[in-house]
């Protein structure tokens, strides 16, 4: 039995306060890169009560990626957008999911990302990576980012923190290990990371930002 | 601070280097352009802009080298 939108809403209420669950419900937030970061952020989002997800990616669910990412056995083959949505309204029924299959690059960042309140990168290339925070940086000023680096391997949780790097910058990670260092990536610890940019992003939308 | 001279800082660290432009300043460092991000003073230098950016005195210079994995 599936509960209705106004007893969920009411349940989160109950627990952040009409004030906040109100404030997540209408806020809308794009992740770009739905792998281990990704999957993981928007579970998050989506249990705290934030309202729309923009979800991106143009790659389906592999069986590699089942040690971190938020996929069933079930969905390999799955495009990764298709799974997830699936997966989120498991959790979150009435979550306004707008599902984008595609590759992102500097042409279609704008057309994506204009709509969200807070962008969160979440891509496992270094080089992707960059040209997101630059790009937003330098093209989309009034919008926030949340960005992660360092994540890899079975270093110390304690390693990984979230930085305020700029007005509208944050950098979650430990900022050196790199996954191909061949250190691998294994679940807890890239959790870890997702859970440092999920709980960034909802500190941004409730106004809790600063430090 | 009592006047005398202001010192760059590279990532928290007091640095030389006034005078040079960002482009030149990389150089001297093993960062990939393509890896990085960079931010003086809390503003994102465009990359586009490297060549014709100048260090000052006093600048705050963040540079993000981001790694693999997600």
């Amino acid at each position: 039995m599936i509960p209705s939108k106004t007893e969920l809403q009411n349940a989160l209420s109950c627990r952040v306060g009409e004030d906040i669950a109100l404030k997540l419900n209408n806020s809308r937030v794009a992740v770009l890169g739905l792998g281990g970061l990704g999957s993981n952020v928007c579970i998050a989002l989506a249990r705290a009560g934030v309202g729309r997800l923009i979800i991106c990616d143009f790659d389906k669910v592999d069986i590699t990626n089942l040690n971190r990412q938020q996929y069933k056995a079930s969905q390999i083959g799955m495009k990764k957008t298709d799974a997830l949505s699936e997966n989120l309204l498991e959790i979150a029924p009435y979550l306004d999911i707008e599902n984008v299959d595609k590759k992102v690059s500097e042409e279609n960042i704008y057309d994506i990302c204009k709509d969200a309140d807070v962008i969160c990168e979440a891509f496992d290339k270094a080089e992707s990576k960059a040209m997101l925070v630059n790009f937003v940086l330098e093209n989309m000023p009034e919008k926030y980012i949340v960005s992660a680096s360092g994540l890899s391997g079975f270093g110390s949780m304690n390693e990984i923190r979230t930085r305020k790097m700029s007005d509208r910058f944050y950098l979650c990670g430990d900022l050196v290990s790199d996954v191909n260092d061949g250190i691998g990536l294994v679940s807890a610890r890239v959790m870890g990371c997702a859970s440092h940019e999920a709980l960034t992003i909802l500190r941004i939308l409730t106004g809790e930002e600063d430090e | 601070m009592n006047g005398g001279d202001l010192m760059v800082r590279v990532n928290g660290k007091e640095t030389d280097i006034c005078g040079i432009s960002v482009a030149d300043y990389l150089k001297t460092t093993s960062y990939d352009l393509r890896f990085i991000a960079l931010e003086i003073n809390e503003k994102i230098v465009p990359k586009s802009q490297y060549e014709e950016t100048i260090i000052e005195d006093g600048d705050r210079i963040e540079i993000v080298s981001f790694v693999g994995g997600g």
